[in-house]
C-alpha cells in the first residue's frame, strides 16, 4: 500500500515507541536498597534482595529464593552465579546485599576492605551454609564404582598413572575387571571454588604424590581441561576412560570413586560430607560473626573428605538499615531445616548439622535490623 | 567520470535541503564509525598499560610476566585462525562458484539461502554442537590418525580422549566462518563482466577453464577480503571455542593431543569471571593484542589486494 511521507514517519515513530517500551525499568535495581518491612517473624518482609556468587550455590539459592519467597509474598530474591570472585567483588563494592563464595574471604582481604554496603568499621558475617559433596566420576563401560586411595587419585590426576588396569588401582579393587584404557582427566579449565577443595583435598590427604598448592586455577598443564561443571560433565560423558571431579548433584549418571578413609572406602553422601565439616575447626583470628572453617581433609572416622563448603558473606550492619532485615529473614530460612532439606532435594547438597546452625544462628543474630 | 570533473571545474552548484541533508547524516555515520573504533581503542590502550608492565608479584593469574602469558595465547588464536581458514576459504569459493556457475537458478537460490541461516545460528549452539556431536564424532578418526601417521609432526603425541583438540575447534571455527565468506564469494563471483565470460567462452574454453580465465582473476581481490571478514570472524570467536578447547598454557603444532595452546577471547571468557584488580587489566592487554594482530593481518590483506589492484573488479 502507498504510505506518504507523513504516514511513514508516523509509522516508523510508532514501532520506535513499542520497541523502546521493552527498556522499562520495572525489573528492580540490584543493589541492596530495599523498601523491606525489617520487623522478624511476625510480619512478612517485603522488598528486593540482589545477591551475586558462586555458581556451585546456584541450584541451592533457587531452592532457598522460592522457599523464601512463597512465606514472604512480598520480597523478591535474585541471585547471579557469576562465579566466587565475581561476587566476592560485588559485596565488596556494594552493589549487592549479600555474597555466595566458595571461599571466605581472607583475613587481609577483610583488614583491607572497604566492603561497600556496609556502615563503616563493622565487620562481616560468613556462614558456611553450603556443603556439597564433590563427586569424582569417571566413565567406564559397565563399571558404576571404584575404591581408591589418595595417592592413587592424586596420581591419575597428576599423570602419573595413565592407564585404567594399573596396580595401583588394582590393588583396591579385587574382582573388578579394569580395562587396558587410557586415563583421560579432565579438570576445571577456569578458576573455581571446586578446584580450590579439590586440590585442597590431593594436597592434604596426598602430599607426597601431589606437591602444588592448593588454588583455584589447576596447576598442571597436562589433561583435559573444560570450562564450568557442565564442561567437566560434558567431557567425562564425550570419552571412555575419562575421569573428572565435578559438585555431586551432577554425577547421578556416571561411575564415582570410592575414597579410602583408614580402612574402608567411603563413597560420597551428603551425611559423610556434613561429617567432615562438623569435625573440622574454625579458623583462628577470626571475628564473632566470621565462621570460616579450617577443613580437616584426613579425618578420622568414616568421613567422605572432598567436600565443597560455600560461604553465604552479610554485612553486621548495613548502611541502608531497611536491607537488613531483608538479608536477615533470607539467611535465617536458608540456615532452617526446611531450606537445608529444600536445598539437598534440589541440589544433592548436605543439611546442615543442628550445632552448626545454632552457631550460625548466633552469627545472624549480630545483624543489626532497626 | 566526465560529470565529477565538469562539477568540479564550474562554480559550485545550488544545493538543495536534500542534498545537504543527506551528506550530512553520510559524513556522520562515516565520523560515527571512527569514533566508536577511536573509542575502543583508547579504552583499550589505557586500560592494559598497567596489564602490559604487570608481572606475577602485581598480577596473580601471571607466572612470570606478561609476553610469557600472552604468547601462547596469541600463537593460538592465529593457529586456530589458519586451520579454519585452509578448511574454509576451498569450501566457501567451491559453494559459491557452485551457486553462480553451475547450479541451475532454483537450486542456487535455495543453496543460498540455506547457507545463509547457517550464519544465524548463534555461535554458544556451535559450541554446544562441538562438544556434545562432533567431538566424539572425530575423536576415532585422530586415534586412527595418530596410531597411523604419527610420524608426521602434526599428527603425534598422545591423542585426546575426549577429541576436544584445536583441530575440532578449527573444524567448528570454519563451519561458523564459511556463510561469511560464501555469502561475499557468490555477489563477487555474480559481478563478473558477462562479457569477459561469454568471449572465453567462444574462444573454446571449457566452463572451468572459463572460470580459471574470467572469474577468478577478477574476483581475486574480493575473495581476499571476505577470506579477512572471515578470519576476522575466527579470530575473535569466543564461546564456541571456550566451550570446545581444552586449554594448556603451551605453544605447540600438534593437532590431536589435549593440551592445546588457548586463544585469547576463550581465555578472556573464561578468566574474567574470577579476575578481579590488576588482573583485569592484563585480560585487556590481551584483547589490545588480539587488536593488533587483527589489525596486522588486515593491512596485510589490503596489500595484496592493492598490488593487484589495476587487475581486479575493486575499480
Amino acid at each position: 500500500m502507498k504510505l506518504n511521507r507523513i504516514a511513514q514517519l508516523g509509522a516508523v515513530a510508532a514501532i520506535a515507541a513499542l520497541a523502546l517500551t521493552g527498556c522499562a525499568a520495572n525489573e528492580g535495581t540490584p543493589g541492596n536498597g530495599s523498601s523491606g518491612n525489617p520487623s522478624g517473624d511476625a510480619t512478612t518482609l517485603s522488598g528486593e534482595l540482589a545477591g551475586a556468587g558462586s555458581s556451585a550455590q546456584d541450584v541451592a539459592v533457587q531452592a532457598w529464593a522460592a522457599g523464601f519467597q512463597t512465606t514472604n509474598e512480598d520480597a523478591t530474591v535474585t541471585y547471579d552465579p557469576s562465579g566466587s570472585g565475581a561476587g566476592r567483588e560485588s559485596f565488596q563494592a556494594g552493589a549487592v546485599g549479600f555474597a555466595g563464595s566458595d571461599r571466605a574471604f581472607t583475613t587481609e582481604e577483610i583488614a583491607a576492605g572497604p566492603f561497600g554496603a556496609c556502615a563503616p568499621d563493622t565487620d562481616i558475617i560468613q556462614i558456611p551454609s553450603y556443603i556439597s559433596p564433590i563427586a569424582v566420576i569417571f566413565t567406564l563401560d559397565g563399571i558404576d564404582t571404584l575404591n581408591m586411595d589418595a595417592a592413587t587419585v592424586a596420581g591419575i590426576f597428576a599423570g602419573t598413572i595413565t592407564k585404567w588396569n594399573d596396580p595401583a588401582i588394582a590393588a583396591t579393587n579385587e574382582g573388578v575387571e579394569l580395562p587396558d584404557l587410557a586415563i583421560t582427566p579432565v579438570h576445571r579449565a577456569d578458576d573455581s571454588g571446586t578446584t580450590e577443595n579439590f586440590t585442597d583435598y590431593l594436597y592434604q590427604a596426598a602430599p607426597d604424590v601431589w606437591t602444588w598448592e592448593p588454588d583455584g586455577v589447576w596447576p598442571l598443564d597436562s589433561g583435559e581441561a573444560a570450562p564450568q561443571t557442565s564442561g567437566v560433565v560434558a567431557a567425562v560423558q564425550g570419552g571412555n576412560g575419562a575421569i573428572g571431579y565435578a559438585d555431586a548433584s551432577r554425577a547421578a549418571d556416571f561411575g564415582t570413586v570410592a575414597v579410602q578413609i583408614g580402612d574402608e572406602f567411603v563413597p560420597f553422601s551428603p551425611e559423610a560430607a556434613a561429617a567432615v565439616v562438623d569435625a573440622s575447626p574454625l579458623e583462628e583470628g577470626r571475628t564473632e560473626g566470621d565462621l570460616a572453617i579450617a577443613l580437616d581433609r584426613t579425618p578420622d572416622s568414616a568421613a567422605y573428605p572432598i567436600v565443597l563448603v560455600s560461604y553465604m558473606i552479610a554485612c553486621e550492619q548495613y548502611t541502608d538499615a531497611s536491607a537488613a532485615g531483608l538479608v536477615k529473614g533470607f539467611l535465617e530460612y536458608v540456615i532452617s531445616a526446611e531450606g537445608q532439606d529444600a536445598a539437598a532435594a534440589a541440589a544433592g547438597s548436605a543439611p546442615i548439622s543442628d550445632t552448626q546452625r545454632t552457631a550460625m544462628q548466633s552469627a545472624l543474630d549480630l545483624i543489626v535490623t532497626e | 567520470m566526465t560529470t565529477t570533473m565538469s562539477r568540479a571545474s564550474a562554480a559550485p552548484a545550488k544545493q538543495r535541503p536534500g542534498d545537504r541533508w543527506f551528506s550530512g547524516t553520510a559524513l556522520a555515520a562515516g565520523t560515527m564509525i571512527l569514533v566508536t573504533l577511536a573509542a575502543v581503542a583508547i579504552f583499550l590502550i589505557v586500560q592494559s598499560v598497567p596489564g602490559l608492565t604487570a608481572t606475577s608479584a602485581t598480577a596473580s593469574v601471571l607466572k612470570t610476566d606478561f609476553w610469557d602469558y600472552v604468547w601462547p595465547l596469541a600463537f593460538g588464536t592465529i593457529w586456530a585462525s589458519i586451520l579454519a581458514l585452509v578448511m574454509a576459504v576451498p569450501l566457501s569459493v567451491a559453494v559459491a562458484l557452485f551457486i553462480s556457475h553451475y547450479a541451475p537458478r532454483r537450486l542456487a537460490q535455495g543453496l543460498g539461502y540455506v547457507v545463509d541461516l547457517l550464519a544465524a545460528v548463534p555461535s554458544v549452539v556451535f559450541g554446544l554442537w562441538g562438544i556434545l556431536v562432533l567431538a566424539p564424532a572425530v575423536q576415532p578418526v585422530y586415534a586412527w590418525l595418530n596410531v597411523n601417521a604419527g610420524w608426521f609432526p602434526l599428527f603425534s603425541g598422545t591423542v585426546s580422549g575426549t577429541g576436544r583438540t584445536i583441530f575440532t575447534a578449527a573444524i567448528v571455527l570454519a563451519v561458523m566462518v564459511v556463510p561469511i565468506i560464501t555469502a561475499i564469494c557468490r555477489e563477487i563471483f555474480l559481478q563478473t563482466p558477462v562479457l569477459h565470460e561469454e568471449a572465453a567462452l567462444a574462444l573454446g574454453a571449457t566452463r572451468w577453464e572459463m572460470v580459471k580465465m574470467a572469474v577468478f582473476p577478477f574476483g581475486r581481490s574480493g575473495i581476499v577480503s571476505a577470506s579477512m571478514l572471515g578470519l576476522g570472524r575466527a579470530l575473535g570467536e569466543t564461546m564456541a571455542v571456550a566451550m570446545v578447547l581444552s586449554v594448556a598454557n603451551i605453544v605447540t603444532f600438534r593437532l590431536f593431543t589435549a593440551e592445546n595452546p588457548g586463544t585469547i577471547p576463550a581465555n578472556i571468557a573464561l578468566t574474567f569471571p574470577e579476575a578481579y584488580g590488576t588482573n583485569i587489566n592484563v585480560l585487556i592487554a590481551t584483547g589490545l593484542i588480539l587488536f593488533v594482530v587483527t589489525f596486522a593481518v588486515n593491512a596485510v590483506a589490503r596489500w595484496i589486494v592493492s598490488r593487484r589492484k589495476e587487475f581486479s573488479g575493486a575499480n
